[in-house]
């Protein structure tokens, strides 16, 4: 088996699936949740089993809105069957406490509408939190950097290892986050604190399963010295192949376990990691061996070189 | 041969009994062997569920002072504590605040839903009272009604004028959950308007004492009242809840008290904040607030438990049709994996929240992934042809150094997701931090260590066992 022979097609794999979430990303932007942008989520139960139109509501909200609190054009999604969540600008408790009595009023067919889920957040802490967020990812990005460039220090260009392993990660960072935004614009889904968790997952995960390739690397580098770069690597890879696709297997099991049967509050936060895990064993596989292999042999020279110039040499 | 693999059993088996005992118990109590009476260890270790699993509101707050304002570390800790108090006269059990430096505050009320009358009690000003109690001191942390502002408790409309109060010390009102059917209503002799200053000084015998100065037209309350009062007590008393009983030695005069106890510096600072702070040291503002209803929660621990018992499941049936006797074993492991993992979550203790769960999930994945590197490679051994305990041995050594790295990466991370939890009350990615970080560790143990002692144990009890058959080639 050869996969480092056909490493520009793993590549163009990847492009297929992390251009269109780029231009995805700058068409639409990544749908951000209250907890990034600030503002109220209410999550309502009506009991009767009959919640409003969508519409209905988005008229009561925007008659309760007023100069001070604006609250007009909200986000309404039906959830389940009997509930509907609501998101708009920041109000306080004092208008929710109306607008669920109204809502009871209106459309409660006399019956309890119970609040599911309230929550709150000032704009200035949303921010903050994606800031911080985006400084964390960096600041694992290093450490992780230095750690593996110190694990691997006993083979040549250690850096390189390192190097690698965050360009695959970043490869399922994008894949993640551009895929959150195609669905995202679709489905309505936003990106929450949720989605930030499973996307550190997603890292944590990617490191973990490029490292265990480029252990193998590591050690039949020492074993192996006459043999050529490229051959090692592909040999490293085809070893650990058992291994990658059973870990990947068991990891898929659970997580599946978990979008069939658990409950839907965690559903795409599930869907989320799903995707990326996947993408978290292939760019460890097909992408960061690959880009050592390019490394090493400084392709880049040849990338920009017209095809016919190259055949003649 | 395996002697040194044998010595293992001493740690597992009694470290399994202790996880089931701990998993299966809700209250963890060790007679104290010395003193009957006492006990060693009375622990309730009963499982936590975060808000998002058993429904409450999470607030949380920050200073609202400008943004390049310092606030010094104490300061939010005093908020936090008289926050605390106050909280804890509303009746609700186990509140939990947490100080999230530099200028914020988490606050988790379970099972309340109602964020106005929460938020509405946590801004309203401290009050603190000098309190006649009579000749029977009250203890710390009693939650008293006086005749200061009884508005709120508009039942009580008798005046009791400065007179010693009923001493009946059975009639000590029971602490916020029951209240007694006629609570004693005792005096407020002065408030903490009344106070200038409040200084921690050395005492003459040694420890710390805190001496107070009332202003003028208070001072001469105070000493008529300290006067006809001596060998009497006196409470100080914030937000109706006693924070010390003091005894009344003689009439103090000019306004300058001094309460005498055996302070240590710091509980004497704390207490001298309490008294200068009846109201807040910082100005506070609700940043941001959840409320999960408890339905919501019930429903998703439910299908969460399920959807976790039948992702296990799943890969136990798969370890053991892939790798046979090896991964047979590797169950084994895995359920140790789970009862510790369980055990610590009761003992640290961890609050349990739905991403904690997924962190679980996720560990329990990394403890298999180390068993399926280290199977493969024993694989590979056999297939080069060793012996089956050279190939045991091997295998073990070889999948070791990328065990020990990848696992650190992901340490690694969850030390920096951890903080980053911390920093913003985010305890969504927190809970995800801390859960996959104790997975991780237990992991490397269970993995390494109780699979191959098990292993080693079955090969020498069944010779059968060793047929190349049951290792999958």
């Amino acid at each position: 088996m050869n996969i480092i022979k056909f490493r520009y097609i793993y590549f163009g794999i990847s492009l297929l699936i992390i251009v269109p979430g780029i231009i995805a990303l700058i068409l639409w932007g990544l749908p951000l949740g209250i907890d990034f942008t600030g503002g109220s989520l209410l999550e309502v139960q009506f009991a009767s089993g009959q919640p409003p139109a969508i519409a209905d509501v988005a008229a009561l909200y925007n008659e309760m809105s007023t100069s001070q609190i604006n609250i007009s054009n909200p986000v309404v999604q039906p959830v389940g069957t009997d509930s509907l969540s609501i998101r708009s600008k920041e109000m306080n408790d004092a208008l929710k406490s109306q607008i669920v009595a109204a809502l009871k009023d209106r459309f409660g067919g006399g019956q309890d509408v119970i609040i599911m889920n309230f929550t709150q957040v000032s704009a200035v802490i949303g921010q903050e939190i994606a800031i911080r967020a985006a400084g964390a990812v960096a600041l694992a990005a290093l450490a992780i950097l230095l750690y593996i460039t110190y694990a691997f220090r006993g083979v040549q260009h250690a850096f390189r290892y390192g190097t690698a392993a965050i360009i695959a990660m970043l490869h399922d960072v994008l894949v993640v986050v551009g895929v959150e935004a195609i669905i995202g614009h679709f489905l309505g889904w936003q990106a929450d604190s949720l989605f930030l968790t499973a996307l550190l997952t997603v890292i944590g995960f990617s490191v973990h399963d490029t490292i265990v390739v480029f252990d193998r690397i590591r050690e039949n580098s020492n074993i192996y010295r006459r043999v050529g770069y490229e051959t090692v690597v592909n040999h490293s890879i085809v070893q650990t192949l058992d291994r990658s696709i059973n870990t990947q297997l068991t990891v898929m099991l659970t997580l599946l376990a978990l979008a069939l049967f658990g409950g839907t509050s965690i559903r795409h936060f599930v869907i989320i990691l799903i995707i990326g895990i996947f993408s978290g064993t292939y760019s460890s596989i097909f992408n960061a061996p690959p880009i050592l292999t390019v490394w090493e042999n400084k392709e880049w020279h040849t990338w920009f070189r017209r095809k016919s110039e190259t055949e003649i040499i | 041969m395996n002697r040194r693999q044998y010595n293992w059993l001493i740690l597992i088996i009694p470290l399994i009994a202790l996880a089931i005992w701990v998993d299966v118990s809700k209250q963890i109590t060790i007679p104290n062997p010395f003193n009957p009476q006492t006990n060693l260890i009375d622990r309730n270790v009963q499982t936590r569920l975060g808000l998002d699993l058993r429904g409450g509101l999470q607030v949380l707050l920050e200073a609202d002072l400008s943004a390049d304002a310092t606030i010094s570390s104490d300061d939010l800790n005093v908020t936090r504590q008289i926050l605390e108090s106050r909280a804890n006269a509303l009746g609700v059990s186990e509140v939990v605040m947490q100080v999230a430096p530099p200028r914020r505050i988490v606050a988790e009320f379970p099972g309340l839903q109602d964020p106005e009358q929460v938020i509405a009690s946590l801004q309203q000003t401290g009050l603190l009272e000098f309190v006649d109690i009579g000749s029977t001191p009250v203890t710390e942390g009693t939650i008293i009604q006086t005749d200061f502002g009884t508005s709120s408790t508009s039942t009580t409309t008798t005046e009791t004028p400065t007179t010693t109060p009923t001493t009946d010390s059975s009639a000590t009102p029971a602490p916020t959950a029951t209240p007694a059917a006629t609570p004693t209503i005792y005096h407020t002799v002065l408030t903490g308007a009344a106070l200038s200053a409040v200084n921690v000084q050395a005492a003459q015998l040694g420890g710390f004492d805190i001496a107070t100065t009332f202003k003028s037209e208070a001072a001469t309350i105070f000493a008529d009242y300290t006067g006809s009062h001596v060998n009497q007590y006196m409470a100080i008393v914030l937000d109706k809840r006693v924070i010390s009983s003091l005894i009344i030695k003689q009439k103090i005069p000019n306004g300058q008290g001094i309460i005498q106890g055996k302070f240590t510096q710091d509980s004497a600072n704390a207490l001298a904040i309490q008294l200068r702070y009846g109201s807040l040291p910082i100005p506070i503002k609700v940043v941001q607030s959840r409320s999960v209803g408890p339905t919501l929660g019930e429903e998703s621990v439910r299908r969460s438990v399920i959807a976790g018992i039948i992702g296990l499941l799943v890969v136990v049936i798969f370890m053991g049709l892939y790798y046979r006797l090896p991964g047979l074993i590797a169950d084994v492991a895995l359920v140790t994996f789970a009862l510790i993992c369980l055990m610590l979550y009761k003992l640290i203790p961890v609050v349990l929240t739905l991403s904690g769960i997924a962190g679980f999930i996720l560990s329990i994945g990394m403890a298999v992934d180390a068993n399926i590197l280290i199977f493969e490679r024993l694989k590979e051994e056999l297939r080069a042809g060793r012996t089956l305990r050279q190939a045991i041995d091997l295998g073990w050594k070889r999948a070791w150094p990328s065990i020990r790295d990848s696992n650190f990466s992901t340490l690694i991370t969850c030390v920096i997701l951890f903080w980053f939890g911390n920093a913003f009350g985010a305890s969504v990615v927190k809970g995800f931090a801390l859960t996959l970080a104790l997975g991780v560790g237990v992991s490397l143990f269970t993995a390494i260590i109780v699979t191959r002692t098990f292993l080693h144990l079955v090969l020498d009890t069944i010779k059968s066992a060793e047929h190349p058959r049951w290792f999958g080639i």
